[in-house]
């Protein structure tokens, strides 16, 4: 029996400004009990601050929410999960020293209310996680869970509260393709009891395969929307990113001689996350790795072994063929190591250095910035120059605190920093997350220079496409093992969503064997 | 049900109104929250904001005891500067102070029989090492052990006035003092000359006044001076870039105990001749107003000292001529200070009503 | 042998009883505040206003009880003071709490100036009188040591189960520790971090003039400067010492103050009496930092700890 669908959600002309930025330029949208809707965009189109508002955590400048026809107040998280909305975010907002159970009540009760009534929340988790395919321990420490489990618990604090719609921020980016299709499994059959799924994303197979109805964002407008039955992939891409851009061409090239190799290399658990265990990989010459996983399995290990922030427990660095004896940061980038930082805010720039001081961070012991303890800030200055000059870097001078600077131009200063140092081993760790399209290009046009010039390029990403489109060789890391080494285009996402989830190396063992 | 909620946002260019307003008003906050209270004390609120005014500059007398009052407060100052830019918290600027003081008295009187031009820098030498040293501690046990130094160098304070009380009261007790904890007067060569004659104003000041330009030189000249300003404004950064934090650290805080040990050289060779436990009047934690006064600038702490030690001798002869309690001049730079920081983040920062 | 002797008579275990009262409050206090993520470095000064509040009270007239809550007001005024400019402001935790210690000792030494103008020796309040609980207090050694001390000390054990209970096992305590371990977690919640972390300042700093007002209304009868005396720096050493939970503070607050106790004892006997003062009275700050060292490796600080919270922040 067909009937008009309610609507659950309605988004009515919002707009926001971020100073002179306007994140959203006045959206409206829709979306029906018991429908997906994908929120498609590019990083910085505006996706993330339209769901903030939704879910109270930023007043609209103007435009107004409203929930199964009621209105709700701006600017109210409170208000906003009380009607029902729930939003897990991509940063999950768990606390890792409370339990399961404790983290999905927090807050459920009334604060001043005298007893958690623990034995009747927990009896509750565990039929909703059984209802729905989420399972978890309630007592268990989030700090112990794995980032899958976490997301789950995520979920499970907006089932809880009996959420009609639930707000999925860029679930998937921490999922390998089999854990993706578990996900979906649980989204489907929530939205069969009712549920309205707001899913943001700029994966478009995922988006086809779980959605209903699509709508595209593109700096902070609503460009187009669509029922994916009546569209597909490449008429979805042209309303995401335009028609402007064109990803750089790759040429093949034959790999030279290897320039640093890690012989069985293991390190300590950091936290969380494993170290790597026993670990073989050669750098070449001319060569992009890809370091393809999910994310936690390792490649903080890595990363911060290439970039001399950790020593091996066990094995050996081979640099040029010969072992590395003392090993840090500095031998690192004296040995003609371009480190590009996971996190360009906290670990690859001083957000209140001005771009000067920042230019010369990794380098201002050398003979060209300082002599005898004192600095040459003219020399400095004059690198600083260069690299804005030479890289595009759009900033008001040298002097310009970097903080005030775009991902995209605070990721080219760095670019600049390591590549005018003419390196010939370059560690890239997720070197374009969060930029927009046309940065994007221009750090992986910047990367695949490198290696024609004969730099061996290390590239970790969590995102598998751009592995896929710029490695000559990936590598998948998971649990801190390496699988071997897959050629260019020898194996489909499926193939390499495998190994990530762990399968495989034990067959590689035995192979070995 | 509406809630109060505020959120800061950054100011991409502050105008020159946004940098200056702050300030100003937190200024003029504290001058009338310290007139309120004279008030309660039954005094003109004018005439008692008058009185500490004339009372600090009003007459030569009393600009030469500001001076000498400013002089400790800015090798504190310096020291809290020093080690607060890098984001080592030592609080125990007081205890390195009676280092230099002890160090001083210990060799000074009579134990190293050299003149003046020898004696001085030896002496001076000696008691920066020992401020130092003093802070050494609590430094590697930070870098070491990862205990924070703030509880530390506050408990430092204790234990070393104690240990001061038990050599005074001990093997330094002057045996003239008449039963007084108190150590024997240093050798007249240990005295620091006067930088004028006939004025009671001694080099001390002179050395401040050079320690803030050598300060501010290594801080925006040296390498070392980098290192500290990115390890204060990101150790995670730093340490990526190559930069040895823990290192860095540990020379800071060498260099601001031994900046906090001049000044109880300077009180004891300069001014007060002899060791007692009151030789200082809390300059150590005086220093962290003067310091944060001056947001941390060397040259900003010549003037944030001249600032505090006004307000402390002009209080002084207000306190006698209006009967208002002297504690008046620390609950204004209690105050000043609160409000300061305040103002200097709202220069950077609007508040956002949401 | 006659330090053994000491540890087995009942006036020395009553004297560590009551030399912990007061830290026992302040560092409920502290370990309130830093578990909603907030080093309050007030505290000092915030005991020093407590000591005087509650005991200035009782000599204008008020009843003993009267006077804790006063002191308990006064705490909470300039925690209020705190937590507007380290919560909504983010402003750094150390040099604020050195302020709000600064300003409460100076403003307390002013009153004091302004209400005894002319004395030169405080004058007495008739402070809290022991109370033997029935039955309890005639059990031997335990008795006299536990259950012969006065209402306020019974305040300070009953406080620590209470501010354990609250907590471990109420909605209330669970978004404070939240706010400490992951902000973030709290606001996705719909909880407004600002307004726990600075209620949990205020009744936190409640607890430390509290703990100060021990000082003049059971411990002694009367306010002088300097009386506080570092206690309460000895108390953010008790917090961490304790890992941030209240059972274990309170027992390194009791056994802190029993080695005090001791070393005060052994002052007087033949041993201690070739060994200068200062040694014995330096003791607790020494201990202070060798708990420190001790314990830093495996305490559990609360995650978010001095990391303010600016809602929407990216």
């Amino acid at each position: 029996m067909e009937k008009k669908p309610v609507e659950a959600l309605r988004l009515n002309e919002i707009t926001k400004r971020f100073g002179e930025l306007i994140a959203n330029d006045a959206v409206s949208f829709s979306v029906s009990q018991g429908e997906v809707v994908a929120l498609l965009g590019e990083n910085g189109a505006g996706k993330t601050t339209l769901m903030n508002i939704l879910f109270g955590q930023y007043t609209a400048d103007s435009g107004t929410v409203s929930v199964f026809g009621q209105t709700l107040p701006p600017g109210n998280s409170r208000a906003a999960l009380e009607a029902g909305v729930g939003m897990v975010h991509q940063h999950f907002t768990l606390a890792d020293n409370l339990t399961v159970q404790e983290n999905i009540t927090l807050g459920v009760n009334p604060l001043f209310s005298a007893s958690l009534g623990k034995a009747a929340a927990r009896a509750r988790i565990v039929e909703l996680s059984e209802r729905f395919q989420l399972s978890v321990l309630p007592e268990a420490r989030v700090a112990n869970l794995s980032v899958g489990e976490r997301q789950r618990v995520e979920i499970l604090k907006a089932l809880y509260r009996d959420v009609r719609v639930l707000i999925l921020d860029e679930p998937t980016a921490v999922l390998t393709p089999q854990e993706t299709d578990d996900l979906f499994a649980t989204l489907r059959q929530a939205t069969a009891n009712g549920l309205s799924i707001i899913f943001i994303s700029h994966k478009l197979h995922e988006v086809m395969e779980i959605a209903d109805r699509v709508v595209v964002l593109r700096h902070g407008k609503l460009t187009g929307g669509a029922r994916t039955k009546d569209t597909d992939k490449h008429a979805l891409a042209a309303m995401m990113m335009g028609t402007e851009t064109t990803p750089p061409d790759i040429a093949t090239t034959s790999p030279g001689k290897t320039l640093i190799y890690l012989q069985n290399v293991t390190t300590p658990d950091i936290g969380n996350a494993p170290g790597l265990k026993s670990v073989s990989l050669a750098l070449r010459s001319a060569q992009i790795i890809g370091l393809a996983g999910v994310s936690g399995n390792g490649q903080t290990a890595m990363a911060e072994l290439i970039a001399g922030m950790r020593i091996p427990s066990e094995g050996r660095i081979i640099l040029r063929g010969e072992t590395v004896a003392a090993w840090s940061p500095r031998t690192a980038v004296q040995s003609g190591i371009a480190r590009i930082p996971e996190d360009r805010h906290k670990t690859g720039t001083i957000s209140d250095f001005d771009l000067t001081e920042n230019a010369i961070l990794e380098r201002y012991t050398s003979s060209t910035f300082s002599r005898n303890g004192w600095l040459n800030w003219r020399a400095a200055r004059g690198f600083a120059d260069e690299i804005i000059e030479k890289y595009d870097v759009r900033c008001p001078g040298a002097d310009t605190t970097i903080r005030l600077l775009s991902g995209g131009n605070m990721q080219k200063l760095i670019l600049g920093r390591v590549l005018e140092a003419d390196p010939q081993i370059i560690l890239a760790n997720q070197p374009v997350r969060g930029l927009d399209i046309g940065a994007v290009n221009y750090v992986h046009g910047q990367l695949l220079a490198a290696r024609d010039r004969g730099a061996a390029v290390l590239l970790i990403s969590e995102d598998l496409d751009e592995i896929m489109a710029l490695s000559d060789v990936i590598h998948v890391i998971a649990d801190g093992r390496l699988s071997p080494g897959f050629e260019r285009g020898s194996m489909s996402p499926a193939e390499l969503g495998i190994w990530m989830a762990g399968q495989g190396f034990d067959e590689a063992v035995v192979h070995a064997t | 049900m509406k809630r109060w909620s505020m959120r800061l946002e950054p100011i991409a260019n502050p105008t020159l109104g946004r940098r200056l307003m702050p300030p100003a008003t937190a200024l003029v906050a504290t001058v009338t929250i310290a007139s309120l209270l004279a008030m309660t004390a039954g005094a003109n609120p004018f005439s008692v904001l008058g009185l500490i005014l004339k009372g600090a500059f009003g007459s030569k007398f009393a600009i030469l005891e500001t001076l000498n009052r400013a002089t400790p407060l800015i090798f504190t100052g310096l020291a809290v500067a020093v080690a607060f830019r890098a984001k080592f918290w030592n609080i125990g600027a007081e205890a390195q102070l009676y280092a230099g003081a002890l160090v001083t008295v210990v060799f000074g009187t009579g134990l190293l029989p050299w003149p003046s031009i020898a004696i001085l820098p030896v002496i001076m030498i000696l008691a920066i090492l020992a401020g130092a040293f003093l802070l050494l501690i609590p430094a590697l046990l930070k870098t070491r052990f990862g205990v924070d130094e703030v509880v530390t160098t506050l408990l430092f304070n204790f234990i070393f006035l104690l240990f001061i009380s038990m050599l005074l009261e001990g093997p330094l007790k002057d045996p003239m003092g008449m039963g007084w904890p108190k150590s024997a007067r240093v050798l007249a060569e240990v005295r620091l000359p006067r930088i004028v004659e006939g004025l009671r104003l001694h080099w001390g000041f002179g050395i401040a006044i050079i320690s803030a330009f050598v300060i501010w030189i290594i801080q925006t000249r040296s390498t070392l001076g980098y290192e500290m300003r990115a390890v204060g404004l990101n150790k995670e950064a730093a340490a990526f870039a190559g930069i040895p934090v823990n290192k860095v650290l540990v020379k800071t805080a060498l260099l601001s105990g031994g900046l906090a040990a001049l000044a109880g050289f300077s009180e004891v060779a300069g001014l007060k001749g002899s060791l007692t436990l009151d030789l200082s009047p809390g300059f150590g934690y005086t220093g962290i107003i003067v310091a944060m006064l001056a947001l941390l600038n060397p040259l900003g702490v010549v003037i944030a000292a001249l600032f505090v030690a006004g307000i402390f001798v002009g209080a002084d002869s207000m306190s006698r001529a209006a009967d208002v309690p002297t504690y008046l001049a620390d609950i204004m730079l209690a105050t000043a200070l609160l409000l300061m920081v305040l103002a200097i983040m709202l220069t950077r920062f609007r508040v956002v009503r949401d | 042998m006659e330090i053994i002797e000491i540890l087995f008579t009942a006036s020395f275990w009553a004297a560590a009883i009551r030399i912990a009262s007061p830290l026992i409050f302040a560092t409920l206090g502290e370990l309130i505040c830093e578990r909603a993520g907030v080093l309050n470095l007030g505290i000092e000064g915030i005991m020093v206003a407590g000591a005087f509040a509650g005991w200035m009270a009782v000599y204008s007239g008020t009843g003993l009880w009267t006077g804790v809550c006063v002191a308990m007001l006064v705490g909470m005024a300039f925690g209020l003071l705190h937590s507007i400019l380290t919560v909504p402001f983010g402003l750094s935790q150390h040099v604020v709490g050195l302020g709000v210690t600064l300003l409460a000792t100076s403003s307390t030494y002013y009153a004091y100036r302004l209400a005894l103008p002319e004395v030169t020796s405080p004058p007495k309040i008739e402070a809290f009188q022991p109370f033997e609980i029935p039955l309890l207090s005639d059990l031997p050694l335990v008795g006299p040591a536990l259950f012969s001390q006065t209402p306020f000390t019974y305040l300070a054990f009953a406080l620590a189960v209470v501010v354990s209970v609250v907590l471990y096992r109420t909605p209330l305590g669970l978004a404070v520790r939240a706010a400490g371990e992951n902000p973030a977690a709290v606001a996705a919640q719909g909880l407004s971090v600002s307004a726990i972390r600075m209620g949990a300042v205020v009744v936190g700093s409640g607890f430390m003039a509290v703990g100060g007002a021990f000082l003049t209304m059971s411990a002694f009868d009367s306010f002088f400067f300097e009386m506080v005396n570092g206690r309460g720096w000895i108390c953010i050493a008790l917090v961490v010492f304790g890992s941030w939970r209240p059972g274990k503070a309170l027992l390194g607050a009791v056994l802190f103050a029993a080695f005090d106790a001791l070393q005060i004892r052994v002052q007087q006997t033949g041993f201690g009496a070739d060994i200068p003062y200062q040694i014995f009275l330096m003791m607790p700050y020494v201990l202070s930092i060798v708990a420190l060292v001790v314990m830093s490796r495996r305490a559990e600080v609360p995650a978010a700890l001095m990391v303010p919270f600016n809602k929407g922040e990216r």
